[in-house]
């Protein structure tokens, strides 16, 4: 789908420009002419919010640190002053604090979409590690902007993830220490973290830059798998993608809109308003809702090296993905027994969610009598999460190799448009619903 | 215009028809859009102007007892410094007497102090040329000198000579008892 470009400057003024800095012909390449199949649902349009959020977040971040001062004893005070007397600075920065969370709903999303209509499978594998590398440096660009506010959360949320480090076996501690550049989480771990915390953002777009290239190489995938075959199955993606992108994005900001101006706050911690105390650790640890999973799975093992490795391993295990799974046929719609099983795995990863965000010991049905079975009870959501967790696992090392040698598919069409012209909605005019009758 | 067929004509904006109805939701999705980007450019331009605690300690109080005859006190306010001369009688007359000198930037020396407070002349001490600070006594005028690019100022802060177009400014200030100003 690329190589082959339809541009053909008009003026002047743009075949002087094509000799020299081709820019035109690629973004007409790009987002103009690119050959995009016909049938993508709205579960498509995430990528284009994605990229929206991206930008949303760079700016409002770039504004937020021309006031905030990544330094311990003014920092909590910049976040206020930002929120009180900085114009318009509690806009901006409620804007970024959910933004972060409307760039997890969206990602989420996106990579379930992905898993569903198996858009990871070759020649699709580079495309998908480079999405898993994006997931990867959001987690850490979110976790260093949760620090910056210094408030409890924040501060004890530091020390517990900078802590998962020292797990590591000899080296753990030294590393540790060199994260910290002291004894403990302080003054220069602040002013790192917001260095990182403001260069990460840049090298997200960079990747997104090789993401987007990686994608327009083999094209878009589609709800149906089947490649595309001929010009009929396409359509360019100016104007249909960008107009149902451009709505999806109008939906999408107004959810975003929502939580901005009414429910600012409901996203985040109460205790994060609280100056950072090194000296007491709030009752209640937890980190932002978007990892809360993988907060379970590292608290359902009772072993400290074997939870962070469990922890890492669930987004290390999405990397292999490609080769996990057996199965020649891309999309779930042909694939009925496969389907239930990710719709499992949807309801484990909310399951994990649900177990992150309450104590271990914590019963899951209030008042239940259950038995002590190893180490806890077995209504605990120290227990949910190892089922949970155990599911999540299982899912890719076992359930996705598997049944992709012993399932029967349904049978795939022969091409994108195949399905779209014997569905009722095609039949002649004169058929119940023909969309050109509502005028 | 309910007969257009919607999905048969690829090209809305064939044969010069009147404007359809996909026109109208075209120009009404681009003004939405223009309307949300200048909605949130303001905010985020005017994060940069002043922000509440600033504006809040933009004024100052000033006890004038410290300042005694000949002498100038420079204090800080709004970030920049701020002269408050006590002038002696003769500097006072030599301001009176240039009056109607030829000056570049004409003004009488009553319009530069307070009423019956001929004494205390209170300026922003910064060069109206480029910004530096000027010299307290330096120049011929007996006024101010600055070091940057040699402009002069007399003892009323008047522009007399060098590459500097205004007289030094006077901030808006009061009187709250004989001895004591608020600045701002």
């Amino acid at each position: 789908m690329s190589g082959h470009s339809t541009y053909e400057p008009k003026t002047g003024f743009e075949r002087w420009l094509d000799t020299r800095l081709p820019i035109l012909r690629f973004a007409n390449d790009t987002i103009v002419t690119f050959p995009t199949p016909k049938n993508l649902n709205y579960w498509w349009t995430f990528g284009g919010v994605l990229a929206m959020m991206l930008g949303i977040q760079i700016v409002t971040g770039i504004i937020l640190a021309m006031h905030y001062v990544p330094h311990v004893d003014y920092a909590f005070n910049s976040v206020q002053r930002i929120m009180r007397d900085v114009n318009y600075g509690w806009l901006v920065r409620y804007m970024h604090a959910n933004g972060a969370s409307m760039f997890f709903i969206a990602v989420y999303i996106h990579m379930f979409r992905n898993l569903y209509y198996g858009s990871y499978k070759a020649p699709r594998e580079v495309l998908w590690i480079l999405g898993c590398v994006i997931y990867l440096l959001m987690i850490m660009t979110a976790f260093f902007g949760y620090v910056l506010p210094w408030g409890q959360m924040s501060f004890h949320g530091a020390v517990v993830i900078t802590n998962l480090i020292g797990a590591l076996p000899v080296v753990g501690p030294s590393i540790t220490t060199w994260l910290w550049g002291g004894f403990a989480v302080d003054d220069p771990t602040l002013n790192r973290f917001f260095s990182l915390h403001y260069l990460l953002p840049f090298v997200i777009a960079g990747v997104v830059g090789l993401h987007i290239w990686a994608l327009h190489v083999p094209g878009n995938n589609n709800p149906t798998g089947v490649n595309v075959t001929s010009p009929q199955d396409t359509v360019p993606f100016h104007p249909y993608y960008t107009v149902k992108d451009g709505f999806a994005i109008s939906l999408f900001l107004i959810m975003f809109a929502v939580f901005v101006f009414y429910l600012p706050d409901s996203l985040g911690e109460v205790v994060n308003n609280v100056p950072a105390n090194p000296l007491q650790t709030p009752q209640h640890i937890v980190p932002e809702w978007y990892l809360l999973p993988f907060y379970a799975i590292l608290r359902a093992v009772p072993n400290k090296l074997m939870g962070v490795i469990l922890m890492f391993g669930s987004i290390g295990t999405l990397f292999v993905l490609p080769w996990l799974d057996t199965s020649k046929v891309r999309s779930m719609r042909y694939r009925p027994t496969a389907r239930i099983y990710f719709f499992i795995f949807i309801f484990s990863c909310l399951v994990l969610g649900v177990c992150g965000a309450h104590a271990p010991d914590d019963l899951v049905i209030p008042g239940a009598t259950a038995p002590q079975f190893l180490d806890a009870n077995l209504d605990s959501y120290v227990w949910l999460s190892r089922i949970g967790a155990l599911y999540y696992f299982a899912y890719f090392w076992l359930i996705t190799p598997v049944l992709g040698l012993t399932e029967t598919p349904l049978p795939a069409p022969d091409s994108i448009s195949t399905p779209v012209l014997s569905h009722p909605a095609a039949a002649p005019a004169g058929a119940v619903s023909s969309p050109e009758k509502r005028g | 215009m309910a007969d257009t067929v919607v999905g048969a004509t690829p090209d809305p904006h064939v044969s010069g028809d009147d404007p359809n109805r996909r026109d109208f939701i075209h120009i009404a999705a681009g003004v939405a859009a223009v309307g949300l980007v200048g909605g949130l450019a303001w905010p985020f331009i005017d994060q940069m102007n002043p922000a509440g605690d600033t504006l809040a300690l933009a004024s100052i109080e000033f006890d004038l007892s410290k300042v005694v005859e000949g002498q100038q006190v420079v204090v800080k306010w709004r970030g920049k410094p701020l002269f408050v001369r006590y002038r002696t009688p003769k500097e006072i007359a030599a301001a009176i007497k240039d009056d109607h000198a030829d000056l570049r930037d004409p003004a009488t020396d009553e319009s530069r102090h307070k009423p019956g407070k001929a004494q205390y002349l209170v300026l922003i001490g910064v060069c109206t040329h480029l910004g530096c600070v000027p010299t307290f006594g330096g120049g011929e005028y007996g006024g101010w000198l600055c070091p940057c690019h040699g402009s002069v100022y007399d003892t009323s802060g008047r522009i007399r000579k060098g590459p500097a177009p205004l007289n030094l400014a006077v901030p808006d200030y009061a009187f709250l008892s004989d001895s004591k100003i608020k600045v701002g």
